[in-house]
Formats: C-alpha cells, sequence, structure tokens
C-alpha cells in the first residue's frame, strides 16, 4: 500500500537525517545544542501523516521530527543547524527554534512546556474565525511536571477548543527518570482524563497505531471542535542532548535500554507496514533519500553566513 | 458648561473603538465582564461584542498569556487585563521568552499583536504584592514596548495605537490615575500620532522627567515652584522602549539640572537609566549632580501608618528641587487630607 510506504519511508528519512547530523556533528560546525529524535520517529509521523497543511504544529526542544513529518524543508533544517543564511530563521533560533510555515510547522521552543499554550491559542483563533483546523502542540512527559500544561489543558477543556496534545513519553527529563517526578504508577492519560479531556494511550513506537488514533481523532475534531490528548510511549536512543549514545553513563537500566532499542519503530514498522526493503520501488526511493540528505548538507555547508549587520532587524514588526 | 471625561473612561473608549475596528481582535481578563467590569474601564465590552471576543478567563496567568501570543500569532489581535501587575509576574516565561522575541527569534516570519494591560496600585493597604510599578523590568527586555500612561487627554490614543501595534505590548496604568478627569474637548484623537516622550510644561531651571502617577505629582510640584520663581521642565516619559533622547538632552542643556520621578524602587529604576543616559550624553551640560526620586530599597507595608513616608510626591520633589537650587521655600504645598488615596473618591479596597 502507497500510504504504508510512505509513512515508513517519512520514518527513515528522519532515521538517516538525525543519524547524518550526529555523524558529522563532531566537526563543529553545527554550534548549537541539539536534540535528536532517534528512537521517536513513529510519534511524529504518526501524528503529522494525519495532518492537513492547514493544520498547525508546535513543538518543543526535541523538535527535528515534528518539523520533518509535517513537511518542514530539509535544506533549511540542516543550514538552521550551521547558522547559516539559508537557515529557517537565518541563524536566529538554531535547533530548538524550527519554523517552516509553508509546511504548517508554526514553531518549536526551547522552554519545557511553553510551546502548549501558544498551540492552544493558535486553537483558540481557529474556533473564534469558525475555521476547520486544528493545532498540534507536541511536548514531552517533563512538561506535564509544569504549570503551563495543566493551565493550557484547562483551557482548552473549557473552551472545547481543536487542539490536539501529544504527550511522547520516553521516561526521562535528560537524566531524570519519571520514578523521581511523577507518583509511581500514575497514568498521565488517567490524570488528564480527571480534568475533562478526551485522552488516549498508544504504543508510540508503531507508527500505524498512532496514526490510525489520530486519523480517527482528526475526524472528530474538525467535525466538532474538542480538545484531545494521546500518550504516546516511546523511547530515546540516544543521549539526551548531543550525537552521542550515553548509556555508559548508568542512567538507564540495561533490560529497559535492550527492551527498547528491540522495539525499534522502523524494525515495528516493517512488520507492521508490511514493507518490502527489497522491492525495486523502495530501492530507488531509499537511494534518492540518500542523495537528498547529502545534498542538504552540500547545500548548508556552502550557504553563506548571515551578516551581524543584520543582527539589529525584526527586533519590532511593522 | 465643562465636559469632563476621566482615564478610566478613555481607557474604555479605546478598547471599544479598537474592538470595533479590528473584528479579529479578543479581549481577556480575569473579571473583564464582571459587575465591576475592571474599574468601569470595560464596560459593556462584552454586551457590545459578545461573550465569544470578550470573556472572563481561568486564574491561570502564564497559560494564558501563552494563548493570547497563539492566538495573535495565528492571526487575532488580542487584548489582556490584569488588575493587578504583581499577578501578571506568574507570566514571565510566556512574556520574556515568547512574546518579546518571537519576531526576532524567527526572524520576522511571524508578529505578536498582543497588548497586555497591567494595573498598580498605591496606599490604602495595597501593600507588598499589589503596588509594584516594575516598568524596568520590561523595558529591560528587548522586543517588548512598554508604555506607561499619564494623562487624560492622551491614554485612549496610547492604548488603541498600542492595541494596534503588531507587536506585544506591555501596558502599564496607575490605578489613581483612573479618576483623573479632563475637558473632552482636549482629548487626543485615537488615530494621531503616538508621541514617545513629551514635554509636558516648558521651564529654565529644572528638568523634571516623569511617568505615570509621578506625572501629576511633577506637575504640581512644578505649578507650585513657579510661584516661587523656580521654572521647571517637565517631560513625559510614555513609551520606555523608544524614548526620544534628544527631548530630555535638549532640555538638560538649557537647564543644565535633572531631576527623574519613578514611582518604582529607586535603584536599579527607569530613572538610572535615564539619569546615566543623559550622564554619557550630556554631562558638561550639568550644572548639579542629577537627582532620582524613588521608592526606598525596602517593599511596601501596608499599614496607614507605614506607608506616611514611603511614595515620593510633589512636596518632596518641591523640596529636592528647592534644596539644589538653594532656594528657600516659603508657602507651604497644599497636601491631600490622607497620604494614602488619591482623593475623596478612594475608599478601596483596591
Amino acid at each position: 500500500m502507497k500510504q504504508n510506504l510512505e509513512l515508513y519511508l517519512s520514518m527513515l528519512r528522519i532515521r538517516r537525517v538525525e543519524e547524518a547530523i550526529a555523524a558529522r556533528y563532531s566537526q563543529q560546525k553545527m554550534r548549537c545544542p541539539t536534540h535528536l529524535s532517534i528512537g521517536q520517529e513513529a510519534v511524529a509521523v504518526g501524528v503529522c501523516s494525519a495532518l492537513d497543511k492547514s493544520d498547525k504544529v508546535y513543538s518543543s526542544h526535541r523538535a527535528h521530527a515534528h518539523y520533518l513529518a509535517k513537511g518542514g524543508d530539509l535544506n533549511m533544517l540542516l543550514a538552521e543547524l550551521y547558522g547559516k543564511k539559508d537557515g529557517c530563521t537565518q541563524g536566529r533560533g538554531g535547533s530548538m527554534h524550527l519554523c517552516d510555515l509553508s509546511a504548517g510547522f508554526m514553531a518549536s521552543t526551547a522552554i519545557v512546556a511553553n510551546s502548549i499554550p501558544i498551540a492552544v491559542g493558535h486553537a483558540l483563533h481557529f474556533k473564534s474565525q469558525g475555521l476547520p483546523y486544528i493545532a498540534v502542540a507536541f511536548f514531552g512527559e517533563g512538561a506535564t511536571e509544569e504549570g503551563a500544561f495543566y493551565e493550557a489543558l484547562n483551557f482548552a477543556v473549557v473552551k472545547s477548543l481543536p487542539i490536539l496534545f501529544v504527550c511522547e513519553n520516553n521516561r526521562y527529563s535528560v537524566y531524570s527518570p519519571l520514578s523521581v517526578r511523577q507518583p509511581q504508577g500514575r497514568s498521565i492519560v488517567n490524570m488528564v482524563s480527571a480534568m475533562g479531556i478526551e485522552a488516549h494511550e498508544v504504543d508510540g513506537n508503531n507508527v500505524a497505531e498512532v496514526f490510525e488514533q489520530v486519523s480517527t481523532i482528526k475526524r472528530q475534531m474538525v467535525t466538532q471542535a474538542k480538545p484531545v490528548l494521546i500518550e504516546c510511549h516511546t523511547y530515546r536512543h540516544r543521549e539526551h542532548c548531543g550525537p552521542s549514545e550515553d548509556d555508559d553513563l548508568g542512567y538507564r537500566p540495561q533490560h529497559e535500554v535492550d527492551h527498547w532499542l528491540g522495539r525499534d519503530p522502523l524494525n515495528i514498522g516493517i512488520e507492521m507496514l508490511g514493507i518490502d526493503t527489497n522491492s525495486t520501488h523502495f530501492l530507488a526511493a531509499s537511494a534518492h533519500m540518500n542523495t537528498e540528505i547529502e545534498d542538504a548538507f552540500s547545500f548548508a555547508e556552502s550557504s553563506d553566513f548571515p551578516d551581524p549587520a543584520t543582527n539589529h532587524e525584526y527586533l519590532y514588526a511593522e | 458648561m465643562p465636559n469632563n471625561v476621566t482615564f478610566a473612561q478613555q481607557i474604555c473608549h479605546a478598547q471599544h473603538q479598537a474592538m470595533q475596528d479590528d473584528s479579529t481582535m479578543l479581549a481577556m481578563g480575569l473579571g473583564i465582564d464582571d459587575p465591576k467590569a475592571i474599574f468601569g474601564t470595560t464596560a459593556n465590552l462584552r454586551e457590545t461584542f459578545g461573550h465569544e471576543r470578550v470573556f472572563d478567563m481561568p486564574t491561570a496567568e502564564n497559560a494564558m498569556t501563552g494563548i493570547g501570543i497563539g492566538a495573535a500569532i495565528a492571526g487575532s489581535r488580542v487584548l489582556m487585563t490584569h488588575q493587578r501587575l504583581d499577578f501578571f509576574l506568574l507570566a514571565m516565561d510566556q512574556l520574556v521568552n515568547n512574546a518579546a522575541k518571537w519576531h526576532y527569534m524567527f526572524n520576522g516570519k511571524m508578529s505578536v499583536p498582543l497588548t497586555i494591560r497591567l494595573i498598580i496600585g498605591r496606599g490604602w493597604g495595597q501593600g507588598p504584592t499589589h503596588a509594584q510599578n516594575l516598568q524596568a523590568w520590561f523595558a529591560h527586555i528587548p522586543g517588548l514596548k512598554v508604555i506607561v500612561p499619564s494623562r487624560t487627554e492622551n491614554v485612549a490614543n496610547q492604548l488603541y495605537q498600542a492595541i494596534m501595534d503588531n507587536n506585544p505590548v506591555v501596558f502599564i496604568e496607575h490605578r489613581w490615575l483612573h479618576q483623573q478627569v479632563s475637558e473632552q474637548s482636549n482629548i487626543k484623537p485615537l488615530h494621531d500620532e503616538f508621541e514617545t516622550t513629551s514635554i509636558y510644561r516648558t521651564g529654565e531651571d529644572v528638568t523634571l522627567v516623569a511617568n505615570s502617577y509621578m506625572l501629576p505629582e511633577a506637575m504640581r510640584a512644578a505649578n507650585f515652584l513657579a510661584q516661587q520663581n523656580v521654572s521647571c521642565e517637565v517631560i513625559d516619559t510614555c513609551a520606555l522602549h523608544d524614548i526620544d533622547w534628544s527631548k530630555i538632552n535638549n532640555s538638560v542643556k538649557k537647564t543644565g539640572r535633572l531631576v527623574v520621578c519613578d514611582s518604582a524602587r529607586k535603584s536599579f529604576s527607569c530613572g538610572a537609566e535615564i539619569v546615566a543616559k543623559v550622564c554619557e550624553e550630556s554631562f558638561s551640560y550639568l550644572k548639579q549632580s542629577p537627582v532620582r526620586l524613588g521608592l526606598p530599597d525596602y517593599p511596601e507595608p501596608t499599614s496607614f501608618a507605614l506607608t506616611k513616608d514611603f511614595y515620593v510626591d510633589a512636596d518632596k520633589i518641591v523640596n529636592q528641587i528647592g534644596s539644589m537650587l538653594n532656594v528657600k521655600i516659603t508657602d507651604k504645598l497644599a497636601k491631600p487630607a490622607l497620604h494614602d488615596v488619591p482623593g475623596d473618591w478612594f475608599k478601596g479596597p483596591f
């Protein structure tokens, strides 16, 4: 099925981009903190593939996957990491402040939970203008410890706003495990259900499940505006910030790491989506993808640096 | 027959006109449509424009600010009102990290037409957490516009222009100004050009810079001093993000003396910035050390007794200038009967 292959290729593309960033990161040319999405691709692709272009996405510090899955321009992403003029914010924002308005990827922000209210505000605009679109807020489970999350969610329920909250629960806030941050056994979905929002728990490493769930939710939300939250269980494969693996530090139990690496969303995708990685079509797409990524790095490397003389620009809007 | 209007009525007028002129505009705030209508400043907004556009909100200052920012980014024009500035401190993340920087950090791709009305109290037991004019905090953040009105004639123009501005604007109203009146015929039209710094009174001996509730106090002092043959030039700095320094420098070049009246704590204040700037740019014209008048280095106490000498008022300004010029002030400046209210109209609680 074409759609299944697209879902898989979208994940694979993100994985390869992130791995290529990691491979080049030590060259010291991408000089900004970078939070790779490796291991969490299925959430981004499952959600964004169920959206339309007019639906608007907001994200957090770990945003590369969401940006790419929503259709954000690859050249502009990489040029941004290199701090270049052709970057999506011309080097103003870096990895944590991505933006491609033409794709409906509005913004990612660095402060935990602080783009959640912004996304809810976008949904308020949709509702007050009678527009049949939805806003999406991606965030990690750490954000559910911030006041802004509860405040924003409460308002979305009070006003029945068309907002999808996507909680990527990867169990760690930097090195701090859930066990020191939230009570043992408390479910995020149950907790927010008590606040009056429809909430679903999803296998965040199964792109087919995420896609189907969000497709159903999206159909309901445009018929009748309402907020929905999905909690997607997933795991990051690499360190919190940077290109490397860091499980030698011992902050994640080995059996847990093994369990989740065994549940790689790409492998699950191949199985669940029925992808034939030997098919001519797949091989051609795969080769094309590699070229596209190589070209994007060349583009970023050859792009000019922005001129510091422009630093005063856009302090205020006209 | 005089046809007087109040500062509060003018604030209300600006909002009605803005809501009418921009159909995307939303207005929200705790109590915005309650029976008191935020000291009358939001009277009939909901009745006129409906509850979809004018609405009360959860007590969630931080996220609601973010929601205002998000709606503004998406294409709405947004006005939020807080009955006390102090509560808005919960929203510093959204204001500083998002509202102020959004246009800049996304390289001009989006803008944030959001105005935040903050009301500051004074006296009558407002105490440590209901009376802080933190204008210097906001003025310190690049990307914010900070408007601090003082005059009934100008306030509707200033608020209307703030709302119609495509940037985040912090609009700081002093509660003691709400009942200040002006003749209707003196009101500056809403669409007239916004003046960031204005010379309210011309004079020769001292440059007196003030905003917010310090402006009427400075004017009282200047009018009194005129009877003592001391001539003050009074400058209103209502837009802290865009002070017209040439007006202040030119005035100091003429008078050689500078007194800045701040309604906030004196140390690390906007007054400090103004004095520093004048020292940098017009040092050789100063005949005497410039002076800052402001609040002491402790929070505002609550008790009537404890606030007796807490504020800067016209009397203190007069004494300061008298000693600078070595002029013996013979007459006594008429003072209100009670030090902790702006006039008989104020009976508390806010």
